[in-house]
């Protein structure tokens, strides 16, 4: 019997995960695909909001200050990357400037700090390529930028040192209150050499649902308190680090009649990304790009920076967000079932949200258990080392004691074997070539794996003991080769 | 880490052909650096046959090819480093290295060759919409896959592009037992060879539909399958010309990009259409002792031309290191128009030249019954008859010394002409 069960080991699970691991418990991570950030938390803007979107008295606003005023010293903590850059809402010569002033006072009135509004002489020397036509723009000093992975990977992790247990390619089938705890039956699946692995039943004194698209189906199975969720599809393109400096600050767009625009934002890794679309799709698993959608982000994203070098796109990709009828995150426990905790409606601002929820409901839960505080819990975590934030002696001292961070792997983003295989061996490592991607950016650049895929592949088979039949892009039935030549 | 006189980035038929000859040329100390494990650059994944018919008048496979060049350069003792990254090329020509047994390393050269070759255009810059599943790989991966580590990356394959790593490898796939089920080219004329279409494609009955894109791609974990359309004369898709092939694999043949991240740090200057870095008569960039050949430079169609390009480069690198470099040389520019994409070099210096240089280009349309024509200050002085130019195969001019002597040459164009 497990005190907690978390389903979902997104940014909001695995945050909520390793704060409960601040507490003696028996607790386990359910996650359906094979590795941790494999669905909302991959595929989004990897943005630490400020705090001024959210309405005034909103979950979301709530959780956003909070999450975001944690960021800094969690990233010290975790060893993720976090850059706060300062964001811009800009404001065209055909939009109402008394928008921004709104956005101004809403965002004070949820306590963030600095704001304030800029004129187009200040904004043309802060930010050279916004476009002619941004006549002021709302300035947030405490807007940063992050890596979504990493920072999922990091909590994962580190709630994985401090004991919890994570449950990979387990899918939730039903979940059921028995008595006074929960039953929750795993669905069977075939691995990626098409063996049947049966499901089985977890019993759990407190289930968490942070099932991101899929956490309407969850609650629905235990709750009369019918929550409803559309997958809101963001797509986005990722551009070239040559171009990754044509804007400093992650800008907005103020919101029109016609929807919240696109940001047009560096990432931490020193790319550019342009996006999301906003589209509610039907399908939980809608994750594909579509033509249209790409399309449309030239044009989005023209009106708030000029020539957005689009040509430079090294991928695309989406994301889909859960949006929740309510509009707002569903926290907490349900009314009507007892230890059964929702961190539904995950939407954005859901990565900045993810630290603070992760506290609220560890303390909630900690507290309806009884849960005493773990002594031997360990909240420093180390990151897969970054051998180019080393200074020459130290570098080569290291290649001298392993020899693998002297061979690059990557040739685009620079990545070494070294790095590759930490990735590997390291608790909850990276099974899959996705996984060894968003660990250490290997495949992450221009050439998007053409060249490293065959080593990293080799290096999955030795260091993961998977064969090469066995090793995957993204899990499932991914496999990358069938067979040998002449054998298939 | 001591001092070269010449340093040469890749070991690839650029590189290797570029050593032998500044060697060849009097200078003794070089290195090559090679990231690979191997001398040989792509040629060792490349073991179909049809190299080397210009070089050594015979068919030789890649790895037979590049084999001939690593000899060449074992016999004159040539210093070189494999599983060598070079990390960055400073315009002083200091080259920094790293590897796993000397670390991270300087070495300042007196001359630099970029021989670093090119890769392919991915999915991602192509922007094909879809999910993004295991089994969509580039032409050159599934190669190597196949031909190096003998493992099949699909049993049903589509292809986009019909570049000639693409049309080698329908061929590839089909003989260790995959079906092939159609190459859709975005152009209305492929990116290949002509001998590569009838060799590997026609005598395997696999359609080649021209003037067809991808526009959706199918299946979660691994492809399931692959749509594809017609385009338009503006390659667009026209809706309602749709097919959807079921298959487990979407092999990418759309072109190649010179690797020119490390010029770029060098301050070297690059043309927009080649993505290679601009060179004069010597190959020589427009950083003073850097010169480029082979892939990095432009895209060719034969190794053999590489090796003739890097040869020369290796010669004036060796020169260079000789002899440094005159200030204030006449400078004529060679420019590419009607039809004609680029050229490579793009300037010439009439007193430094050898006696002749060959000026190589593409052109960027199927041009048939046509001429190329070279002008100076629009007065023609060659004209050279064609049944057909097509943009898959490279095309050259010879440029005579004796032409260029007039000091009031302004420039030097080269264009395609329809002939009656």
């Amino acid at each position: 019997m497990y005190d907690v069960a978390i389903i979902g080991a997104g940014v909001v699970g695995s945050a909520i995960a390793r704060e409960l691991a601040r507490y003696r418990v028996k607790a386990c991570v359910i996650e359906r695909e094979e590795d941790v950030c494999s669905g909302t938390s991959k595929a989004n803007s990897a943005i630490v909001h400020a705090g001024f979107d959210a309405h005034p008295g909103s979950l979301k606003a709530k959780y956003n200050v909070e999450g975001s005023k944690m960021m800094e010293k969690l990233s010290e903590e975790l060893d993720f990357p976090y850059k706060k850059n300062g964001s811009l809402v800009v404001c065209t010569k055909d939009q109402d400037r008394n928008s921004l002033e709104g956005l101004l006072l809403q965002g004070r009135e949820n306590g963030v700090e600095g704001l304030r509004i800029l004129e187009k002489e200040e904004l043309e020397t802060m930010e050279p390529n916004l476009s002619e036509d941004v006549t002021c723009a709302l300035y947030a000093p405490t807007g940063a930028i992050c890596c979504p992975f990493q920072m999922t990977i990091a909590f994962a992790e580190n709630a994985a040192d401090n004991g919890i247990s994570f449950f990979m390619n387990t899918e939730v089938d039903q979940v059921e209150r028995v008595g006074d705890h929960y039953e929750i039956k795993t669905k069977a699946k075939e691995n990626s050499t098409g063996s049947q692995i049966a499901g089985e039943v977890l019993q759990a004194r407190a289930v968490v649902n942070a099932a991101g698209v899929y956490a309407d189906v969850i609650n629905n199975m235990v709750s009369e308190r019918k929550l409803h969720i559309t997958p809101r599809r963001g797509q986005y393109e990722l551009l070239d680090k040559a171009v990754g400096d044509h804007v400093s600050h992650t800008v907005f767009q103020l919101p029109t009649k016609m929807g919240k625009g696109v940001l047009v934002t560096p990432t931490v890794h020193g790319n550019l990304l342009v996006g999301p679309t906003a589209e509610d799709v039907d399908d939980k698993e809608g994750t594909n790009t579509t033509g249209e959608g790409l399309e449309s982000l030239g044009a989005m994203s023209a009106r708030s920076v000029r020539n957005v070098p689009l040509r430079q796109v090294i991928t695309s990709f989406a994301g889909l967000r859960a949006h929740e009828d309510g509009n707002d995150f569903v926290i907490g426990e349900a009314e009507d079932a007892k230890n059964f905790y929702n961190a539904a409606g995950i939407e954005s601002p859901g990565l900045s949200s993810a630290p603070a929820i992760g506290v609220a409901l560890a303390t909630e839960i900690g507290e309806k258990l009884g849960l005493e505080k773990n002594p031997s819990f360990e909240g420093k975590r180390k990151g897969i080392l970054n051998p180019s934030a080393l200074s020459l002696e130290e570098r080569n001292a290291l290649i001298r004691k392993q020899p693998a961070y002297g061979q690059i792997i990557c040739r685009c983003e620079n990545v070494t074997e070294g790095e590759i295989v930490d990735a590997i061996t390291r608790t909850l490592g990276a099974r899959s070539l996705d996984g060894v991607k968003r660990r250490t950016r290997a495949g992450m650049g221009r050439c998007q794996a053409g060249f490293c895929s065959p080593r990293v592949m080799e290096l999955l088979e030795k260091h993961a003991g998977l064969s090469p039949y066995e090793v995957t892009k993204n899990g499932g039935k991914g496999v990358l080769v069938y067979g040998q030549n002449k054998e298939i | 880490m001591k001092h070269y006189d010449l340093v040469i980035v890749g070991g690839g038929p650029a590189g290797l052909a570029a050593a032998v000859a500044a060697r060849d040329n009097g200078i003794d100390d070089i290195l090559i650096l090679e990231r690979d494990n191997k001398l040989g650059g792509i040629l060792n994944q490349c073991i179909h046959n049809g190299f080397g018919l210009h070089t050594f008048k015979e068919e030789l496979t890649g790895p037979e090819y590049a084999s001939r060049f690593i000899q060449q350069v074992l016999e004159r003792g040539i210093d070189y480093k494999m599983n060598t990254m070079v990390m960055d090329i400073s315009p002083e020509k200091v080259v920094t290295a790293m590897n796993a047994t000397d670390g991270m390393f300087t070495i300042p050269a007196k001359a630099v060759i970029l021989a670093m070759g090119c890769r392919e255009r991915s999915r991602g810059a192509l922007n094909i919409p879809g999910y993004r599943p295991a089994g969509i790989f580039s032409a050159g991966t599934a190669q190597r896959l196949v031909n190096m580590e003998g493992q099949m990356p699909g049993k049903k394959v589509v292809i986009l592009g019909s570049g000639d790593i693409g049309l080698i490898m329908a061929r590839r796939m089909t003989l260790e037992g995959a079906k092939v089920e159609v190459v859709a080219e975005l152009m209305p004329y492929s990116g290949g060879l002509k001998r590569n279409i009838v060799q590997c494609l026609q005598d395997f009955d696999i359609p080649l539909k021209l003037s067809h894109t991808v526009v959706n791609i199918e299946g979660k974990e691994r492809v399931e399958a692959v749509t594809i359309a017609k385009v338009g004369p503006d390659r667009r898709p026209i809706p309602g010309t749709e097919e959807r092939y079921e298959c487990d694999t979407l092999l990418l043949s759309c072109g190649l990009i010179p690797e020119n991240e490390l010029s770029k740090g060098s301050g070297v200057t690059l043309n927009p259409v080649t993505s290679g870095p601009v060179v004069n008569d010597a190959l020589e960039t427009s950083v003073e002792g850097i010169f480029a050949c082979g892939n990095v430079l432009h895209v060719h169609d034969l190794v053999d031309f590489v090796s003739q390009e890097a040869a020369n480069a290796g010669a004036y690198a060796a020169r260079y290191i000789r002899q440094g470099e005159k200030t204030d040389v006449r400078t004529v520019p060679v420019r590419g128009i009607d039809g004609v994409r680029y050229t490579v070099p793009s300037t010439i210096r009439p007193e430094e030249m050898q006696d002749t240089v060959t000026v190589r280009f593409r052109v960027g349309d199927v041009y048939r019954d046509s001429a190329v024509v070279t002008c100076i200050d629009g007065r023609e002085i060659s004209r050279r008859r064609k049944k057909v130019f097509a943009p898959g195969e490279m095309e050259q001019v010879i440029l005579k010394k004796e032409d260029l002597a007039d000091a009031k040459i302004g420039e030097i164009t080269i264009r395609i002409e329809k002939e009656a």
